[in-house]
């Protein structure tokens, strides 16, 4: 999880694994080709006017719906640096943190303004407008889930039992 | 304190005598899922571990039941992986073509899940074996990759939200329609990383197939499980069919509970989701004048073949509105022999119904029943998201397959008590 920033984009409630990838799109998992539609029945727009390092705001049960891993790996391979939300669905929580998608649960992220540039600081779980300076602050990562990111995922944690004959 | 059906399944599974809601566990899966869509991701995943053997063959299940009939290449090169990995591993539950079905109806019916199971499922309506009282809960594929090679998953003990429906089913009021008439009333996210817990004297009532309708919506307010304590009924389900010795568990007297909701199910009537969640729920006599360009009678949700008994009962002697196309989608090669044993599939067709395989296709939009630019579906499938059976200016509505039945009828929504 790399702190920095980016331009916020805002979403509603609700946020759904189709919203975020279409089903008409999952006849592959290519990272790069899932981009290339991320969001597209949400903001048509969105997958050509993000760029490396945004941030993806909504409001809460973001990724509700299906469990299709390729909805996170969309995000990331669109280059948002973190998906900041009132709440998330449980499935795409858990995919976010196995996966390595970083994100953030901010009880306030209504308040984060559209198209603002904000920057994520992921050690103090901070989000902050730089243009008008306030902060919210994120909720804190459960300690397991932060185990998870600091191991790279949950690959390596299965890589490591393997190898230990566990 | 006591514990929940829920709770006493993942404390066995985790080697442990009793569990707390939030306590984080290793537990062992007895079964773990994939389908064409999640599993090609998963074996990438597993191989990326350095894994070379599932944990056990009898143990992970991969069905391609999402874009089959291969719908495309691409489709058919995933079903493809899927196959070759099912193949070099010798998995002894691999089924394609005329013996394949849709997942969440072919694994009870196959008797591979069983009572008291804690299974993990690369799908989101694995839920759906909550009916047999298993514990059962979607993931993603890297999830599925981890539990294929060790046979392990990580979980936080969930706590659970019990739903009590009391009172006599009227007349074409089904599973379907309690589970959504409880979504309505606690919305999509009102069971957040909890287990819901179904009982009360209306489901007692309900047949086997009306509470795998329930469990299988259970994802739809944001549920981890939807938890039956399993009874004669489900004894019966598996009697000949279980592949394992079920182990039947039920909650304690004084199990703790997040929170508990009642309803009175005796004044209920069928109910359609509105585009686009799952929580827009309206009697269907408060639908208004909803023209139709299609309707789905199937899937996970609904195509067992009760609910095509339904549907039939509906059709016989009528036809289908010519400006409708009414799809029928057995579920399974089973339901899908047993309709045609019983006359259904020639109601079906003498109706103008078209009969299709057994497919997850139209639900989310993959084939075999997409929606054009402003056409509307009613379907008894699970989801009514935007875009969900096709184009984003699409609209989906959930019914019960009477309800989807008249419908298809009518040309518009309908109860069938308006027929």
């Amino acid at each position: 999880m790399e702190s920095g920033e980016g331009k916020v984009f805002r979403f509603g409630d609700d946020v759904d694994t189709d919203l975020i990838i279409a089903a008409r799109y999952l006849n592959t998992s290519d990272p790069a080709a899932l981009a290339s539609h991320v969001m597209e029945d949400a903001d048509p727009g969105f997958a050509k006017a993000v760029s490396a390092g945004d941030v993806i705001v909504a409001g809460k049960n973001f990724g509700c719906g299906s469990s299709r891993e390729h909805a996170p790996i969309a995000i990331k391979a669109a280059g948002v640096r973190c998906v900041v939300a009132k709440s998330f669905a449980r499935i795409f929580f858990r995919n976010a943190f196995n996966m390595g998608l970083p994100i953030l649960e901010c009880p306030e992220a209504d308040q984060i303004p559209a198209g603002a540039r904000v920057r994520v600081d992921f050690d103090a779980g901070t989000v902050t407008d730089l243009s008008s300076q306030k902060t919210w602050q994120a909720n804190p990562i459960p300690p397991f889930m932060q185990e998870l990111v600091a191991a790279g995922g949950l690959l390596p944690r299965v890589r490591e039992k393997l190898a230990s004959g566990s | 304190m006591g514990m929940t059906i829920s709770q006493k399944i993942l404390a066995a599974h985790a080697g442990k005598k009793e569990v707390a809601p939030g306590e984080l566990v290793t537990a062992r899966v007895d079964v773990a899922l994939g389908n064409d869509i999640t599993a090609p991701i998963a074996i990438d995943k597993f191989y990326e571990a350095g894994a070379k053997k599932v944990f056990d063959p009898s143990r992970v299940v991969l069905v391609p039941d999402h874009f089959t009939p291969n719908k495309d290449i691409l489709s058919a090169m995933q079903v493809k992986k899927v196959r070759e990995f099912a193949k070099e591993q010798g998995l002894v539950h691999w089924y394609e073509g005329g013996r394949c079905g849709v997942e969440h109806v072919l694994l009870p019916e196959k008797g591979i899940v069983v009572s008291g199971d804690l299974v993990i499922g690369a799908d989101s309506h694995t839920c759906t074996y909550g009916a047999l009282g298993a514990f059962a809960t979607g993931v993603g594929s890297t999830d599925l990759a981890a539990a294929m090679a060790t046979g392990e998953v990580w979980l936080k003990v969930p706590e659970t939200l019990r739903l009590v429906f009391s009172g006599e089913l009227p007349e074409w009021v089904e599973g379907k329609d309690l589970i959504l008439h409880a979504i309505g009333e606690i919305g999509v996210d009102g069971a957040l990383y909890m287990a819901m817990e179904f009982c009360g004297d209306a489901v007692d009532s309900l047949s086997m197939a009306g509470r795998f309708t329930m469990a299988n919506m259970a994802i739809e307010a944001g549920g981890k499980a939807g938890m039956f304590a399993p009874d004669e009924k489900t004894r019966e389900y598996e009697a000949g069919r279980a592949l394992r010795e079920p182990v039947y568990l039920e909650s304690d007297p004084d199990a703790e509970y997040a929170r508990t909701v009642e309803y009175d199910v005796s004044k209920l009537e069928p109910v359609v989701a509105f585009p686009h969640l799952p929580e827009n729920v309206r009697p269907v006599s408060r639908a208004g004048d909803v023209v139709i360009d299609q309707a789905v009678i199937g899937s996970c949700t609904n195509g067992r073949i009760e609910d095509l008994r339904t549907a039939a009962k509906v059709l016989s002697g009528r036809s289908v509105h010519p400006n409708v196309r009414c799809i029928v989608l057995p579920a399974t090669p089973a339901v899908y022999r047993q309709a045609l044993a019983e006359g259904l599939l020639e109601t079906f067709v003498d109706a103008g119904a078209v009969v299709g395989p057994p497919t997850c296709g139209p639900c989310l939009g993959g084939h075999m029943g997409i929606l054009a630019e402003g056409e509307r579906a009613v379907a008894t499938t699970n989801r009514n998201f935007v875009g969900r059976m096709g184009h984003p200016q699409s609209e989906v509505y959930l019914a019960n397959p009477a309800v989807a039945a008249a419908s298809a009828v009518a040309g518009r929504i309908v109860s069938p008590r308006d027929l």
